[in-house]
């Protein structure tokens, strides 16, 4: 974090030299804002309760400005607008498309699992890291498993995690059970996290008679109120809007707890993301939003989605605190959410958080990505920048985890899958009432007539349907 | 032109009510009212005591009066109840039902202070505070987005659209996940939301604030339409609609929102899937709704003159259609007139053709007429815009054609 500071302060006064912004006055007033006593924190100092948790707060506060106040000015040249008093200047400069420098990423692990000398980051139990890395394993068992199957014609369709496991567990490892999770559909390890299991995975992609969804949505389309994760729905970004709602209603109801929801790359460029975004920070509701910038939405690399520096730059545009968080570090991960997660809830303010990654997988089991991809770029961030392996190093370092945990817990999780794909395969499917069942509270008269016109059509010729299928 | 059906309910507080006044006063089968001290007039569904005339003892749901009509004579027999205009019964119902639920919430654009642009808002950011009466940027899909997820959390938020085009925008939110999650969720999450707005042809207004937004909707599977006439209506179904657990789609009508009339003090609410009859009759069945309403009781004026006795059914439902009520008026007069904003291609009339056509085909003596607007967009000219909606002169013409 210290270090940050330095050097974006060298980025200002780089900037005011080769751009001659010296007398451009920009005030920005942080003073309605609760401001944040001085903390400095190091690993091994904070041992406090979260709520002592500043450090984030006062390294905002203290971020420099795009532009540095200059002591040659008179603070009486200003103007007053709608929106309150800005500073004039007769020298026409353009503000920069982009700053010389991108926006550096907070990372606390190295490629090894060692901690960097002098990070910031919340400590870890062993109970916690322990419990992470085994969901992290479990996750990576999970989608091998089921993308397996999808290939096999077992289940239809199946979306993989695979390179984003420390963003899915330590995300989840760093919220209340109270908060509500908005996903996009590349977050099945919160709802692993929350207490999912393995059964209720398979029994959602098999569609069957035990799927809380009723077999109606794909696969990969989980969704339990019991677990505050809500049901995950295709289309993109539609619940940006929808987790600024849900901040609203907490705020209302004054819980202790904030919306989070996630988004990739592709999905800030969709209108809901400004949408969302504006009004959660208009709105001052405590909304965490998380991009798991990945590098590519299907086909369309980061390249040709977006011209600036990924999603972080876009945070003060809306005047939401942002934070770019390698999120392959499970640790960063943790400790970012976290921290955004209190300041969501304290200060009743909205936070994004831009995770750097990359998408192993395909896009989903229908895409196939080795055709505008190269395959040893796949594999160079499968092997060497494989989170779960480098928070693995760590865990096993600090003696909390060893090889034999390892295989036994794979070998495990792979039984208990295969198992429970198994019975979910032949646990019978949906009758066909529940076509009709929950369009509305009460079933209205027209469905009625048309749920009545099928049973009959079906109980007619039996021999056109396939066997299994029951009314 | 006695268009008093009365429906007897079982509570004594009805014999304080002269059977000329008569609202109708329903239970809905749907939503569970709580009992409640002060005086609350409930048509209970199975009523065996009926007075008053032309009443169909059959009829399981009541039926009721139409205030426009009987206007005069109301506001002459009965000392209770009070007066007001479209609108205010609108914010009427609203903040009633904000105060009887701290769940109800108003979001929209400029309905806070402002009391938002047809003044139904006025003075509930005042009295609830700016957060539950939430000033919302611009971005129509964002807070009918916003509207959905508090929903999912509990609040039941009635979302504003300042006017029902504007809700275009918000047509992925409402379709893809207002009228789905319910479902695809397998129930666990309910979206108890009420989309409400000004829609409709106005006085020059121009083609994109002249929208009728109640055909591009009514396809999509698990919301409810409903559309409001009168000040009864609107603050009856206003208040259903909020505690309906479905979403709720109500379309108010920017020219109807001055409409005076007389409605009780008491409470009372108006069941969502229920038509109304505005002006019994023997000849021909004239459906209608919003306000098509009223130029279809202009020219029942002329028709009556001229010795037609139609019958006149505010359908008030437009998802899902009241085809009981429907179909109990084309068994008895045989001849359907359709009367409708809507355009003519894939509107509210076009679907009401084929579901009267379907069930109703064998007590037909003459195809079902519809008229409805043109397939244009809404010029601006005032001359140019009086003709693409229907007028009553047209509708006596039809009227005539079809009793021939």
């Amino acid at each position: 974090m210290a270090i940050w500071f330095a050097r974006s302060r060298n980025i200002v006064s780089s900037l005011r030299q080769n751009l001659g912004l010296s007398k451009i006055l920009f005030k920005r007033d942080y003073s309605h804002r609760p401001v944040f006593k001085n903390s400095q924190l190091s690993s091994t100092v904070f041992l406090g309760p979260v709520k002592s948790l500043r450090h984030e707060s006062t390294a905002v506060e203290k971020q420099p400005d795009l532009v540095q106040l200059s002591d040659e000015e008179d603070a009486q040249l200003e103007l007053d607008f709608p929106g309150g008093k800005v500073g004039y200047t007769s020298e026409m400069k353009f503000i920069p498309e982009s700053s010389s420098r991108r926006i550096p990423c907070y990372r606390v692990l190295d490629e090894d699992g060692r901690i960097i000398p002098d990070s910031d980051f919340i400590p870890v139990s062993e109970k916690l890291a322990v419990r992470m890395y085994e969901q992290m394993a479990t996750l990576q068992v999970m989608d091998h498993i089921f993308y397996e199957a999808q290939r096999q014609g077992r289940i239809s369709f199946y979306l993989t995690s695979v390179g984003e496991e420390a963003i899915n567990i330590a995300s989840a490892a760093a919220l209340s059970s109270d908060d509500v999770v908005l996903p996009q559909y590349r977050e099945p390890g919160v709802l692993l996290w929350r207490g999912f299991t393995l059964e209720e995975f398979a029994n959602q992609c098999f569609g069957n008679k035990a799927d809380y969804g009723k077999g109606r949505q794909m696969p990969i389309h989980y969704g339990s109120n019991r677990h505050n994760y809500f049901t995950v729905s295709s289309p993109i970004a539609t619940q940006l809007p929808q987790a600024a709602g849900v901040g609203y209603s907490l705020k209302m109801e004054k819980k202790n707890a904030c919306a989070v929801t996630f988004i990739g790359d592709g999905g800030t460029s969709e209108g809901d993301f400004h949408a969302g975004l504006n009004f959660a920070a208009v709105m001052e509701a405590p909304v965490v939003f998380i991009c798991r910038n990945n590098g590519w939405a299907i086909s369309t690399h980061i390249s040709e989605q977006f011209r600036s520096d990924g999603i972080v730059v876009k945070g003060q545009a809306y005047g939401i605190r942002s934070i770019r968080v390698d999120g392959n570090d499970a640790l960063a991960v943790y400790s970012a959410v976290r921290s955004a997660r209190e300041m969501a809830v304290t200060e009743q303010r909205p936070v994004l958080i831009e995770a750097m990654t990359y998408r192993v997988g395909h896009h989903s089991t229908s895409d196939d990505s080795t055709k505008y991809r190269a395959a040893d770029e796949i594999q160079y961030w499968k092997m060497s920048r494989n989170p779960v392996n480098r928070f693995r190093k760590w865990v096993e370092d600090n003696g909390w985890w060893s090889e034999e945990d390892e295989s036994k817990l794979r070998s495990n999780t792979r039984k208990q899958l295969l198992q429970a794909i198994q019975a979910a395969e032949k646990w019978e499917k949906q009758p066909l009432i529940e076509l009709f069942n929950d369009v509305y509270d009460v079933k209205p008269k027209n469905l009625e007539e048309q749920e009545l016109g099928l049973k009959g059509l079906v109980e007619k010729r039996p021999q056109d349907y396939p066997p299994g299928f029951h009314v | 032109m006695s268009a008093i059906i009365h429906g007897a309910g079982a509570a004594t507080a009805l014999s304080t009510f002269n059977p000329v006044d008569s609202k109708k006063l329903a239970a809905p089968c749907r939503t569970n009212l709580p009992a409640r001290s002060k005086r609350y007039i409930v048509a209970g569904s199975d009523a065996s005591k009926s007075f008053g005339s032309g009443l169909r003892a059959s009829h399981s749901q009541k039926l009721i009066a139409n205030a426009v009509a009987t206007k005069t004579d109301t506001s002459a027999t009965t000392g209770t109840g009070h007066e007001l205009l479209l609108f205010e019964a609108l914010q009427e119902g609203l903040e009633e039902e904000m105060d009887r639920d701290p769940h109800v919430c108003v979001m929209g654009e400029d309905v806070g202070h402002y009391g938002g642009s047809y003044k139904v808002t006025k003075g509930l950011a005042d009295k609830f505070g700016d957060l539950r009466v939430l000033d919302t940027p611009i971005c129509e899909n964002a807070f009918t987005g916003m509207g959905i997820g508090a929903a999912m959390t509990g609040l039941r938020p009635v979302i504003e659209g300042m006017n029902m085009g504007f809700l275009l925008l918000a047509f992925n939110q409402i379709s893809n996940n207002c009228g789905m999650l319910h479902y695809t969720s397998g129930g666990q999450f309910t979206i108890p939301v009420v989309i409400r707005g000004p829609g409709g042809v106005g006085r020059q207004l121009g083609a994109e604030h002249s929208q009728r937004l109640e055909s591009y909707f009514q396809s999509i599977p698990g919301i409810q339409m409903v559309a409001c006439s009168t000040p009864y209506n609107a603050k009856g179904l206003m208040k259903a609609a909020i505690r309906s657990e479905n979403p709720v789609i109500l379309f108010e009508h920017v020219l109807l929102y001055n409409l005076k009339e007389k409605i009780p003090d008491e409470e009372y609410i108006c069941n969502l899937e229920e038509a109304e009859m505005v002006r019994p009759g023997e000849h021909i069945t004239i459906l209608t709704y919003s306000r098509m309403r009223y130029h279809v009781m202009q020219a029942a004026k002329t028709l009556v003159n001229k010795g037609y006795d139609p019958e006149v059914i505010d359908i008030r439902s437009l998802k899902p259609f009241d085809l009981y009520t429907i179909g109990n008026s084309v068994k008895k007069t045989h001849r359907v007139l359709i009367v409708e904003e809507c355009m003519r291609t894939g509107g509210i009339g076009a679907s009401l053709t084929a579901a009267i056509n379907e069930n109703f085909h064998d007590y037909l003596d003459a195809p079902v007429m519809c008229l409805s607007s043109q397939d244009v967009p809404t010029p601006y000219a005032g001359t140019l815009e009086e003709w693409t909606v229907v007028q009553p002169a047209q509708i006596v013409t039809a009227v005539e054609q079809l009793c021939q």
